[in-house]
């Protein structure tokens, strides 16, 4: 039998079997942002401990940043103060910081991969659960907690409970308007959200393959939605051409070693699972969310459930609907929408905005929604205005911002107001989640949302693209 | 480092599914440099929407929260448990943990232990008829009981040894014996640049 891809890095990170019985694994890679590390720096400073490998750390501010007026200081006194601890913890430990102004900045799980930061074969955490999303090279990538940031700022190192390995196999090819958003949608409504505790998601499969890099990040992105710490796709030659030519990426005839074993650690044909998942790509349709967690979705074409309905939890279904004020029974194509958001770690890449930018191309926002586009990076947003994309949202009428988390989490100026329904292709429709305590979000695809922010109601993007 | 083997107090029951990080910990209040104070905003939208049982008079002063399933799903953010503990809660009973909770509850020395459903049911019910019942949870033995209610209630055993020898704080451990580290990086082509 062969080995996983999991088993590989695991065992080659693997520093020592713990007292505790816990594995010490090593950190290839730790990505620092403002908002869970100021107090695992300041516990360094209370011991007197370094950074034990600043050639192995980087950071950038994501979270909290302006997405309009980026002028310092910043008008919120507390975000002011959570960029400053951050830059004067990066000074203070030596620390390489993408910071405000810096041409890199961007969301951390956007900039690692632009960089060539993120590569195949690593381990990577940083104190954020959609640290998944690195897993698209194959590398093993997860969130921790504030504990946790300090330990590996201390020691490089995480003491760690080993993982399962589930595979999930995705054949076939994906019908017109049906994007990885659907995919990984898909698998968290039929796997549930809780089902991958405990396990990392391989993602596998001919659909899988055939995928950008792009797409496979918003795959392994919303991992953690379904329960599981880490998602990741073997590393292929979609992934090393990804890899060719950037910053830290090796070059020459590094890059050609780097390959070999970049290869070597994917896995085995023959390798061992401790469970399978089989999907066709021909069943999926675009998908929306009609509940406050990321498994409660349905088709486009579907209606909102029933608490009657056979085999749900009711009590979770009546709780849903009666904070989304959502009818059961009702279809979700129709719903009408305030906010329309694109941006996020899942889908803020180049890609997820062309998508949507062909949706938009012509057409206008209707009068009653409020659009806004948010690049998930410094470098996404220059290329999106050069080719043109920026423009083709401005015309149509949304707000083109600068790089961040924005809408999705609500720790910036960027929230929802009252009760408004916003049509999102973040990665969380929890309550209060994009900042306004009774506010409500509809998760799909960028080109949904694009399409919910023209019509103003959630509508099949299928109908408005041609085939 | 402090040793934790047996919680005792009384029971604070918290009813749902899927209680997420957003519910417990608002992200606005995550704008800040420390944890001090998190507590004040505990659950903070729950309870401004409706009554809530860290609001029940009954409860106060409990100190073992009662959860039900995937307690603690959704972002990495330690403030979560950082503000149910600095609210005053030692211990969490429920039938199950979200992953990245369950770990950075105990990296704070806050032990999530689980228990079978009908029993998480038998404590909820007993502690709403009885909020003085005091709840014993004794780690090292796994057991929790209560009020003539007896359950297993269990840590992984390697979670339960180091909150026994007091090990649960991994920095220490972590940098002991640290020319394996650098002998383990050495180990990695792409740390030396291939």
């Amino acid at each position: 039998m062969g080995t996983t891809l999991l088993q590989k890095v695991w065992d080659l990170h693997t520093v020592r079997k713990l007292p505790t019985g816990q594995t010490q694994l090593f950190i290839g890679l730790h990505l620092v942002h403002e908002v869970t590390t100021p107090q695992a720096f300041d516990a360094l400073r209370a011991r007197g401990w370094k950074v034990a490998r600043t050639d192995r750390t980087f950071a950038t501010a994501d979270h909290i940043i302006p997405t309009l007026a980026r002028t310092r200081p910043f008008l919120d006194v507390m975000a002011e103060d959570m960029l400053a601890a951050l830059e004067r913890n990066c000074r203070d430990f030596g620390i390489r910081l993408a910071g405000l102004d810096d041409d890199r900045q961007g969301i951390v799980h956007v900039i690692g991969p632009e960089l060539g930061l993120t590569q195949p074969g690593m381990t990577i955490a940083c104190g954020d659960s959609h640290t998944s999303t690195h897993g698209a090279f194959g590398a093993v990538a997860f969130g921790i907690g504030t504990s946790q940031v300090r330990d590996v700022l201390a020691s490089q190192c995480l003491a760690l409970e080993p993982m399962r390995v589930r595979c999930i196999r995705l054949t076939g090819t994906l019908p017109a308007g049906v994007y990885a958003k659907d995919v990984i949608l898909t698998i968290i409504q039929r796997l549930g959200v809780r089902g991958g505790t405990g396990y990392a998601y391989e993602y596998a499969g001919d659909t899988i393959e055939r995928m950008s890099m792009d797409e496979r990040m918003t795959i392994c992105n919303m991992s953690i939605e379904g329960g599981a710490r880490v998602g990741y796709v073997n590393p292929d030659a979609t992934t090393f051409q990804y890899m060719r030519g950037r910053p830290f990426a090796p070059a020459g005839e590094a890059f050609e070693r780097a390959t070999a074993w970049w290869t070597s650690m994917a896995s085995d044909a023959d390798a061992a699972y401790d469970d399978t998942v089989d999907m066709r790509a021909e069943d999926l349709t675009p998908v929306v969310t009609w509940g406050v967690n990321p498994g409660q979705s349905i088709g486009v074409g579907g209606r909102i459930p029933s608490p009657d309905d056979p085999g749900s939890d009711p009590q979770a279904v009546s709780d849903a609907l009666a904070y989304m004020k959502l009818r059961p029974g009702q279809k979700i194509a129709g719903t009408k929408v305030d906010v329309a958001f694109i941006g996020s770690c899942t889908n803020g890449r180049l890609s997820d905005l062309r998508e949507a930018a062909r949706v938009v191309r012509g057409r206008r926002v209707a009068p009653h929604v409020k659009a806004l586009v948010v690049p998930g990076s410094a470098a996404i947003s220059r290329a999106a205005e050069q080719e043109g994309l920026a423009e083709s949202f401005r015309a149509a009428g949304f707000e083109w911002r600068g790089a961040g988390c924005s809408m999705c989490l609500g720790m910036n100026p960027d929230r929802l107001e009252g009760d408004q329904i916003c049509a999102a292709s973040s990665n969380r429709n929890f309550k209060g989640r994009q900042g306004s305590p009774t506010g409500r979000t509809l998760l799909m695809s960028p080109a949904m949302v694009a399409a919910a922010a023209i019509s103003g109601e959630v509508t099949d993007v299928r109908e408005m693209v041609d085939r | 480092m402090t040793r934790i083997t047996l919680v005792a107090g009384r029971g604070l029951p918290l009813r749902g599914n899927d209680v997420d990080t957003d519910r417990i910990i608002p992200a606005r209040y995550l704008r800040a440099i420390t944890f001090e104070g998190m507590e004040q905003h505990v659950f903070e939208d729950d309870r401004k929407a409706a009554p809530h049982p860290f609001d029940d008079a009954r409860f106060a002063g409990a100190s073992v929260l009662l959860v039900n399933s995937n307690f603690g799903c959704g972002s990495s953010r330690e403030h979560a448990p950082q503000a149910i503990a600095r609210w005053g809660i030692k211990a969490i009973v429920g039938e199950s943990f979200a992953e990245i909770f369950f770990g950075n509850s105990a990296m704070i020395g806050l032990p999530c232990v689980k228990a079978a459903a009908s029993d998480v049911r038998g404590l909820m019910e007993l502690v709403e008829r009885n909020p003085q019942a005091e709840i014993r949870i004794d780690l090292t033995a796994g057991v929790c009981e209560a009020d003539g209610l007896r359950c297993a209630a269990s840590l992984p055993p390697n979670v339960r040894d180091a909150f026994a020898t007091g090990a649960w704080d991994t920095t220490g451990m972590l940098l002991d014996r640290y020319d394996e580290v650098n002998a383990a990086a050495a180990r990695l082509p792409y740390v030396g640049g291939f």
